[in-house]
Order: C-alpha cells, then structure tokens, then sequence
C-alpha cells in the first residue's frame, strides 16, 4: 500500500524508533506505517468513526479534543508532534502550535495553503471565497475555520519563537516543481512544516 | 422467555461453584476460613489456555453474564449484548469466565453463607470486602481453570474498576483490559448516592441492624428505595424521557398519591423485582467497596505512578451520557496510562442511555469493543 505523499514525507522525517503523537490521525494509516519502523506512539482524534481501524492497524488511538491542547501530556514527551492537514480547523491554531511545540522535542505541520495562486485568483477576480481541490467545501459549511498562507504561518513561527528546521511544499499531486521552489507561497498547495521551539 | 434459543446466544448454561478451602486475608484486616465462588463459563479454553477471558460485573451484578439458566428464563444474563458466538466477546474464540464477587448474594460466600465459626448466617458481620480482595480471591479460581494469564479482564462500572485492579495487582497475569464506563475512583457525589442508598436501608424497620433474617423479614422498603435511587443515577434524563415522558398508567391524573406516571409504576416495578433477588447486607457491602475504591491513596494521590506497574494492554471507553462515571473519570484514567507510556486506546461513545449505555447495544460501542477483542485474539493466537 502506498502512502498519501505528504504522509510519505512527514515519514521521512522521522528515524527508526522515535515516540511520535499523531494529532487528528484519522483511520491510523500514518501510524500504522511508521510502526514498521518501530516508531510508537499515539494516535488523538476527535471522531471516533474511523477507531475500528486504527485498533485493527494495532494503532493506539486516543479520542480527544485538539481544541483543549494537549494538558495530558508532559513538556518535550514526545520526539515528534505529528499535526497534518488539521491546523486550519482548530479553534485556535496559535495555541496549538504552541502546545506542539511544548510537547514535542519536534514539531511536524502540514496545512493546505491559502496562498496558492489560484484561491487569490478566485478572490481578487472571481470575488468568491476560493474551493479547491485541497479545500473543497464551501464557506459556509467548511470545517476549515482559520486557513492561512505559508507566509501566514511562518509569521506565526516567528512570533512564537519557533523555528523552522525544515519545509516541503509541494503542489495537489504532492510533487514540488519548480515553481514551489521559487515561489513557493504561490505555487505551493500542501505546505509541511518540521519545526522545533527555539531554546 | 425465549421459545427457541437466538443462534448469537451462548444457549443453556449453568453456574458451578469452587470452594476454595484456604483462608484468604482480607484488606479490612479480618479473614475469612475458606470460602466459594460461583462461576459461569462459556467457549471453550484452548490447549495453552490463552484464550480465557474475565467478566467482572457491577454493583448487583453476578456470574450470569450471558445465556439462559432455563427455557423459562425471561431474560438472559446481564452481558448477553456482548457475549455470545459473533458477539464482541466471541465464543466461538474465547474462553469466558464470570464469576460472582466474594460478598455477593448470588452464591458466592458473602453475608447469606453460614459462618462456619457460629453456624449461623454471617449477615451483618460479614467483614467488608474490596475490589482488590477480589481480585486477589479470583486468582485462585485462575488457578483451578488452568489460566495462568488470562486473553483479558473486562468489566463495565465497578466491574471496570475490578478489571483495573487486576491489571494493577497481578500484571503479568493479563495480556489486555477492557475498562468500561468506570472511574479511577469514586466523586463526593458517587459517594452521597451510595450513603443515601445505605441510609434508605439502614433505616427501614425491618432492617434490624442486618439481622432481617434472622427475624424471617427483609428490608424491602429500603433496598428498593436504594434501587430506584440508584437506577435514577444509571438512566440520563433523556433516556427517561425516551422510555417513559410524562406517560400516565391509566390515561387519568387520580389526584392522590398512588401512582399517575409510567416512570412511577416502573421504579416501582424495579424496586420490587430487585428486592426478590438481592440481598440487603451485599448492596450495603457492594457501595462500601465502590467508595473504599481509590488504588491512588497509597501512592501520594498520583495515579501515573499507582498505573505504572500495569503491563497490559488497556482499551478504556466511556459514554457522554453518563453523569455517574462521566467521561472525564475515564480520561483520568487514560492520562495516567498516557503519562506512564502504556499501551492503551480511548473512546468516548456517544449515547443517550446513562451509565446502563455500557450495557447497552450502541452500534459504535460494538463496533470498538468488537475490533478491540480481534487485537486480542490475534494477540493470543485463537486467530
């Protein structure tokens, strides 16, 4: 079984063995993938829907409110804090951020990017809020409640005294091409993040 | 009463009794000089015994978890929606025993047995027994059956607790628990509900300080005051709703003071039904060892710590509806495991039926705890 890529690429970020937190985890494909290489962990989600098959992927899921931070855990618990295409639907993405960071010696972040050329050509020409293929709800029923840029969110890494050790931004196909590279705010559509709290 | 028995039923069954002619030293310092437990099992045990799997049961629970004792059984045992041949606990991989806490009224030795010092009904002397002289009683039945470690212990409400104590107390005796609607330890409120039932039954006339027996009476008034009590505590408001509304019995208001409601005439159904089949001196035992639970105490109040022996695998499950053991009790739980680096899952059903939801055939419920007992038969090699 392949991996979506951008979870192909989060897992290439973390080593044999590592203790990681896969925050939103959905059906536990990630996790189950990283065990193979004897990395542990949990899985945290909100929706119970989908737990049958991370049990049966002999992921250890944990049903929790992201919204609520992460008080169960203690300061730098975890190598890695795993929060991938989930960021835009937290109530308050800064104190998540924040709390991922606190938990996790390292921080891995993937978000669809709000500053992909062709959302800004739906608002500045098309004068609606943009539907994409990475974001394909409407507005008025999106669970993505506080989308941001690439530019967005490493202003938001900044302020928060994070630093960012590594990026990949890739397009729909999770390909980088050479306009993700050179621009990537604009061409980018996924956007992944490792990041780790500045000492 | 079931004409024919349903194909997922364990089918007839009966109880069979162990006497365990050892003393057993009890946490309240008393001893007892030997002792019974009355046990139900169904499935049959695999060659290595690893497929034998622990039902504790709850407050008034006993040993008849599944199946019928006749063809004129009304119901089945109390755990019927989970054990059975395709059911969540699968008999047709696992070998299942229940069994009847020490303290009980259902034959296992407690306040009705005679003592064998006085040749009298123990009653009210009966000491006080606790969730871990439990446990520690049921390892020689563990013993007896040839399980050296049980596939795992599951239970729901006290029987959760008990199912954790295990885990505490002999961890290499469980590869897997399943911690049901349960709480790492009972609230000032838990306890309020637990001292009201007792009161209820203290007080009636026919109590006798626990010697109801002995003056060929019972204290029906106040068992099945503390019943009804206690199932108001089990059921939400919205279940009540559901089941019964503002419903009359006879379409009429009577303007006195009979009853009007359907809700009426059910507690008041089910506090008579109970005070037929259980014991006064076990309910007054069985809500003191609720209260005494609090595995924490001995370790400065840190639950991460008192967990940390625990080598079993947990799956710990909760229901929003339940204002008895809420979620947030379970997630307690589930911290600790968490802080101590456990294996464990947690989920949180969403229901309407109170704490009976842990009872109750709610599809996601199933779904979990099915998908949870096919890690553990994989684990024990039945698959």
């Amino acid at each position: 079984m392949s991996l979506r890529l951008d979870l192909q690429v989060i897992s290439d970020w973390i080593p044999d063995g590592a203790r990681v937190l896969d925050l939103g985890c959905d059906d536990g494909t990630l996790l189950h993938h990283l065990q193979q290489r004897n990395i542990s962990g949990y899985g945290l989600e909100i929706d119970n829907s989908k737990f049958a098959d991370c049990i049966n992927a002999g992921v250890n899921v944990i049903q929790a409110d992201l919204n609520q931070g992460l008080p169960q855990f203690a300061d730098q618990s975890f190598d890695f804090v795993i929060l991938s295409q989930t960021l835009q639907a937290i109530k308050r993405p800064d104190f998540l951020l924040a709390e991922i960071a606190r938990v996790g010696k390292q921080g891995i972040i993937g978000f669809p990017n709000f500053g992909h050329w062709q959302c800004r050509l739906q608002l500045a020409l098309g004068g609606h809020m943009p539907v994409s293929r990475t974001l394909s709800n409407e507005w008025f029923n999106t669970p993505n409640i506080h989308l941001c840029t690439v530019h967005d969110f490493e202003k938001l890494c900044d302020d928060k005294a994070i630093s960012v050790l590594n990026r990949s931004i890739v397009n729909h196909a999770h390909k980088d091409t050479l306009g993700t590279k050179l621009l990537p705010n604009l061409f980018g559509e996924i956007a992944l993040y490792q990041i780790k709290k500045k000492p | 009463m079931p004409d024919t028995i349903p194909a997922d039923s364990v089918g007839l069954v009966h109880p069979e009794l162990l006497h365990i002619d050892a003393p057993i030293t009890l946490d309240c310092g008393r001893s007892l000089p030997s002792y019974d437990l009355v046990y139900e099992t169904y499935g049959t045990l695999n060659k290595h015994a690893s497929n034998a799997i622990l039902i504790c049961h709850a407050l008034s629970g006993d040993h008849h978890a599944a199946g019928y004792h006749s063809m004129d059984d009304k119901k089945p045992g109390w755990w019927d929606s989970a054990i059975g041949p395709g059911k969540a606990i699968d008999t047709n991989q696992f070998y299942v025993v229940s069994v009847n806490n020490l303290g009980g009224c259902s034959g296992s030795t407690g306040p009705l047995s005679i003592d064998p010092e006085t040749h009298n009904a123990y009653g009210p002397d009966f000491p006080i027994i606790t969730v871990s002289d439990w446990v520690k009683s049921q390892t020689f039945l563990a013993d007896h059956l040839g399980i050296q470690q049980w596939a795992a212990v599951v239970g729901g409400s006290l029987g959760g607790m008990q199912a954790m104590q295990w885990a505490m107390s002999f961890p290499d005796r469980l590869r897997h628990v399943l911690i049901i609607a349960a709480a790492p330890k009972l609230s000032a409120q838990n306890i309020a509900f637990n001292e009201v039932a007792r009161t209820a039954i203290k007080s009636d006339p026919e109590f006798h300080d626990g010697h109801y027996t002995n003056h060929n009476t019972l204290p029906r008034q106040g068992l099945g005051l503390a019943r009804m009590l206690g199932h108001i505590t089990y059921l939400s408001d919205e279940a009540m709703h559901e089941k019964f509304g503002r419903e009359l019995r006879n379409d009429t208001i009577n303007y006195d003071y009979g009853v009007d409601f359907q809700i009426e005439s059910y507690l008041r159904y089910q506090s008579e039904s109970f005070v037929e089949r259980f014991d006064a001196n076990t309910y007054l035992l069985m809500t003191k060892a609720l209260d005494y639970f609090d595995p924490a105490q001995e370790f400065d109040d840190d639950l991460a710590k008192t967990v940390a022996p625990i080598q079993a695998k947990s799956l710990v499950i909760s229901f929003t509806s339940d204002w008895r053991f809420a979620p947030a009790r379970s997630q307690e739980i589930v911290n600790a495991l968490l802080s101590e680096n456990k294996e464990v899952s947690y989920a949180e059903i969403e229901s309407y039926q109170g704490h009976d939801a842990f009872l109750m055939p709610i599809p996601r419920y199933q779904e979990v705890f099915k998908t949870y007992m096919q890690r553990v038969a994989a684990d024990c090699g039945v698959l």
